[in-house]
């Protein structure tokens, strides 16, 4: 039998996940054990302690990183300067969402149920309507989290296929869990998880695809069959179109985000709120990782094409977002919009495109984190009232609010001294630079038309007289008003001194290969 | 390309043979056998061991079961891995000890955590 060779492992590498992962199943062992009444504190000071950790250890990493430490377990994995900013961009993220989660004051027992399958309007359902709440959505939160950190620093296509699996599968779940609503959060759930399988089927049978094609699934093997190859690339352009659509598909870009608006409706608000910034910030990291490290000799090929997708996921999101009656719909299709601008700045290519599709990526997270904190304050006793009509008149009632909230909408349209016109400004500029007017055309008229159902949400809150059916804003909990504070701030420091953030995007705009 | 496409002829073969060979079957099968068709009373009827069939095939197994199938599979699979790590474990030391210790822990965790929430008592 030949020799044992087990691959070289870089704990210090990997310790942001390992703590993630950790924490994780130390979170399901106190759900076992501690009891009920404490356990949202414990579970919530552990979550948010073991992201601080997995921070401080990345931040730590953020300069020795060099060719030869970068790539650990046998090269499964890639720790490069890129791949730490999306895991630091992970992290704040969720640490911000996170805080959403552990909302109590909103609503007796937080925004979850803990049983996801039970018939909706049976015994047992109604029981667990008034029950005290659940707390397994932190570990199951800390597993995906671990998987995005997993997902964006993947170096071969099968690691990249567990991380997206571990990622998803939480969040499959963590959809059913709303406490009100329950039945829209089931679809909401069943749908999410049958298209995603859907997706990932895709994304597997593509890697054997490219495994064909390139006799291996790491980037490397991959980036020079892709140059040296003499065989057809037919196998390389089914497997390459294959995976993108998982990928494309996780990033909610048309025609493949037709699970958006139900899913972002029905799922928990947190839960809308943690998939809106942090799937879509891993998505992009992986796809920026697929398309620049292991495909960037097929760039003839895919452009044109990816260009497509996006100019078809702009207007699609930008249209539909018009006809919206229901906030969370509303936000669900900028959402998909916004992923079209992300690939304004994918597909413009070189340095300059990657850093600003970070830097995208981090200010549209804090800004949507903010807008769905707020979606979550507004409520009657129903749970949150979601609908537009019902927000008619809400300047008037809580001036506070209604300005924050005016403000996050205006850094969605792109208006200037906010985040959104530096995040905007940078991809178009970048898609310019790289020969991709055409993109930029497309995506400063999707802009306008999607500048209209922002600017009627904020006429109505503050022109229209409140209603009899106006609801009340609650008063924020001390997590919401930090999410609130936090999510605000970072929108307008990143649209008045862009300058540190641009830095570290500009620095970490760099993969190993 | 061809080249290969053409190391996947003998499976092709073989498929083709499987299928002569059991298409041939019934065609003898349909050739040989004597044409009398006879419809007496209950000779279509499932048989059951000499008892009187109960209407009915399909049965609806109880919902319940699959928690047990879901832990089945979990340890089925980690018995898969156990296999190959018997062979090398004495070999390569302590370290590879640890990693399972860790892969069965967390697999325990999950019973552990079922147990805990009462899942594995039959309600």
């Amino acid at each position: 039998m030949p020799e044992l060779k087990l691959p070289d492992i870089d704990y210090a590498a990997l310790l942001p996940m390992l703590i993630l992962f950790g924490a994780a199943c130390v979170g399901v062992l106190i759900e076992g054990f501690v009891p009920r009444s404490v356990r949202n504190m414990v579970q919530l000071v552990l979550s948010l302690a073991a992201m601080v950790a997995a921070l401080v250890f990345v931040i730590r990493r953020a300069g020795e990183v060099t060719a030869e430490n970068a790539a650990t377990i046998g090269g499964a994995i890639m720790i490069d300067n890129m791949g730490l900013f999306m895991e630091g961009a992970l992290l704040v993220l969720g640490l911000v969402s996170l805080l959403l989660f552990g909302e109590r004051t909103l609503e007796r027992g937080g925004a979850f149920v803990p049983h996801a399958a039970v018939t909706v309007g049976s015994e047992r359902d109604r029981e667990q309507a008034v029950d005290s709440g659940a707390t397994e959505v932190y570990p199951l939160a800390l597993f995906s989290l671990g998987g995005m950190l997993m997902f964006v620093t993947a170096n071969d296509l099968l690691t990249m296929f567990v991380a997206l699996e571990v990622f998803s599968l939480p969040l499959y779940l963590m959809c059913a869990l709303a406490r009100r609503k329950r039945l829209l959060s089931q679809e909401s759930a069943l749908k999410y998880f049958l298209l995603g399988a859907y997706a990932s089927a895709f994304f597997l049978f593509g890697v054997a695809m490219i495994y064909g094609f390139a006799k291996g699934v790491d980037f490397r093997a991959i980036h020079e069959a892709v140059r040296g190859s003499e065989t057809s690339p037919t196998l390389l352009l089914i497997g390459l179109a294959l995976v993108a659509i998982g990928l494309l598909f996780k990033i909610a870009a048309a025609p493949f985000h037709v699970w958006t608006p139900d899913v972002y409706q029905g799922a928990p608000t947190p839960v809308t709120a943690f998939m809106a910034a942090c799937t879509k910030a891993a998505a992009f990291g992986a796809l920026l990782r697929v398309l620049y490290v292991g495909f960037d000799g097929a760039k003839w090929h895919f452009t044109p094409v990816l260009g497509a997708v996006a100019v078809l996921t702009m207007l699609v999101g930008a249209v539909l977002a018009v006809t919206q009656t229901d906030l969370k719909r509303l936000l669900a299709y900028s959402s998909v919009a916004n992923a079209g601008y992300l690939m304004v700045g994918l597909l413009g290519g070189n340095k300059d495109g990657l850093s600003s599709t970070l830097f995208y990526l981090v200010a549209y997270g804090f800004t949507v984190i903010a807008a769905f904190a707020l979606v979550s304050l507004v409520r009657d006793a129903d749970g949150e009232a979601t609908h537009l009509s019902r927000w008619a008149g809400l300047g008037r009632r809580s001036p506070l609010f209604a300005g924050i909230f005016t403000f996050l909408l205006l850094a969605f349209a792109g208006i200037p001294l906010t985040s959104g016109f530096m995040a905007k400004f940078g991809v178009f500029g970048a898609a310019i630079a790289g020969d991709q007017t055409w993109l930029v055309i497309f995506g400063v008229l999707t802009s306008i038309v999607l500048a209209f159902p922002y600017l009627r949400v904020v006429v109505m809150m503050w022109l229209s007289e409140p209603g009899e059916t106006t609801p009340s804003v609650s008063i924020p909990g001390v997590l919401t008003s930090a999410v609130l504070g936090i999510g605000t701030v970072a929108t307008l420091l990143l649209g008045v001194l862009p300058g540190p953030l641009l830095e570290l995007a500009d620095q970490a705009s760099s993969f190993i290969r | 390309m061809d080249e290969y496409l053409d190391s996947y002829a003998p499976v092709a073969l073989l498929a083709l043979v499987g299928v002569l060979i059991v298409g041939g079957g019934f065609l003898a099968n349909r050739l040989l056998r004597p044409r009398q068709p006879n419809a007496a009373a209950g000779k279509r009827d499932t048989y059951e061991c000499g008892l009187d069939p109960v209407p009915g095939g399909w049965a609806q197994m109880h919902i319940r079961y699959y928690l047990y199938a879901y832990l089945y599979v979990l340890f089925a699979v980690e018995a898969v891995f156990l296999f190959p790590w018997a062979l090398v474990y004495l070999k390569a030391g302590l370290a590879v000890i640890v990693e399972m210790a860790i892969f069965i822990g967390v697999l325990a965790l999950g019973l552990l955590y079922a147990w805990r929430k009462r899942a594995l008592t039959w309600q």
